[in-house]
């Protein structure tokens, strides 16, 4: 189903050595940035950061996601997650996990830019905006997202806004000005896939309607490499992911599925799929058939 | 009796979550001196305010102040 139009294949668009194979994977241009990987990959969960390191290389993919929390001053600090992230290698995009409110999803937005600035990272401008409703169903607070997101375009950020399956505040959210609109395939880490495709659909067409490029990223929900595939099949830019991968029984395999599955379904998109019907075509020809065929 | 040290130059303040008692006249840099975070990736609040790592020098503690010391950590 792609009720977006159906994209030329861009052509010569060669970015490293799989392009030639890979027919059609263009890069994604995103809050002023070209990534060449549209699957982006949260580093939270892991067994261990030498987990989360190899499966982010598996993954092949160029953003990844972390959270703002508190220095551990009085108990054993450990590792710390920047010495197992290569800084020149990936964009960091931090989020606001955890945050009910617009006035602290904006502090710790802030408190995320002052510590991507210390590290030089070209992220540091950049937030994943989460305002959530509920800690049961981490649901997004629809007026908490919209208040943040105005807020924090006003003060200078790329806000990659997390938000529901809802077309209409899908839309007033880029109406705000978010450099990219994220709805849930399902509640987070619920691994329940794409629930409402339809719904995603209906953000693609509004958000997308006289802006093609606007990048619409399925964020959340996914469980599988398949729900990847069909998220990218609808005609999202990219798909934003955590737990699928952190938790497999073999992240590093999952990692690597994800990001085949990802390129796949991009590619599926493009090439445009052909419509769903109720009885069957035959794909050898009835000409020259030598059986008796009934009802004829 | 006064009911305090006359000489204990120290006040309290709230340090992610923790009241700390630091020196009388603190400098937010010199906060996280003493808790060796000054050269390490970390962003400060006081009292809810972002502190820029330039302005750290300048700004001295009060007592009551409440300071935030974050991180980035796994998410997702």
């Amino acid at each position: 189903m792609t009720t977006t139009g159906s994209p030329s294949i861009p052509s010569g668009t060669a970015f490293g050595a799989a392009a030639a194979a890979t027919p059609g994977l263009s890069p994604l241009c995103i809050a002023g940035r070209s990534v060449a990987s549209r699957l982006f990959v949260g580093t939270g969960k892991y067994a261990s950061f030498d987990l989360m390191r190899r499966s982010l290389e598996a993954s092949r993919c160029d953003v990844v996601t972390v959270a703002v929390r508190r220095e551990r001053l009085f108990n054993d600090r450990g590792e710390s997650l920047l010495d197992h992230l290569d800084l020149a290698r990936y964009t960091i995009l931090p989020n606001t996990a955890g945050c009910f409110s617009a006035e602290d999803a904006i502090r710790v937005a802030r408190l995320g830019r002052e510590l991507l600035d210390q590290a030089g990272n070209p992220g540091a401008s950049w937030v994943k905006l989460e305002v959530l409703g509920d800690k049961k169903t981490l649901l997004p607070d629809p007026v908490g997202t919209l208040e943040a997101c105005r807020e924090l375009v006003a003060d200078g950020f790329s806000v990659l806004v997390y938000t529901s399956d809802d077309p209409i505040i899908a839309e007033r959210l880029k109406g705000c000005g978010a450099a990219s609109v994220m709805p849930a395939g399902s509640p987070i880490g619920s691994g329940q896939g794409i629930l409402n495709p339809n719904n995603i659909v209906l953000c693609l067409e509004r958000l997308k309607a006289g802006d093609p490029t606007f990048p619409v990223i399925v964020d959340a929900g996914v469980g599988s490499a398949s729900d990847v595939a069909s998220a990218m099949e609808l005609g999202a830019d990219g798909v934003l992911l955590n737990t699928a991968i952190a938790h497999a029984r073999d992240p590093v395999m999952m990692a690597h599925a994800m990001r085949r599955a990802c390129e796949a379904g991009r590619q599926s998109y493009l090439a445009g799929r052909i419509p769903k019907r109720l009885y069957a075509t035959a794909s050898s020809p009835w000409e020259g058939t030598i059986s008796y065929i009934p009802g004829e | 009796m006064l009911g305090f040290d006359p000489y204990d130059f120290r006040m309290q303040v709230k340090i992610n979550g923790e009241p700390k008692d630091v020196p009388d006249g603190q400098t937010l840099e010199g906060l996280l001196r003493s808790l060796s975070l000054h050269d390490k990736p970390c962003a400060a609040e006081v009292n809810r305010r972002l502190v820029p790592r330039r302005d750290r020098e300048g700004v001295v503690l009060r007592s009551g102040d409440v300071v935030e010391l974050v991180t980035l950590v796994g998410g997702g």
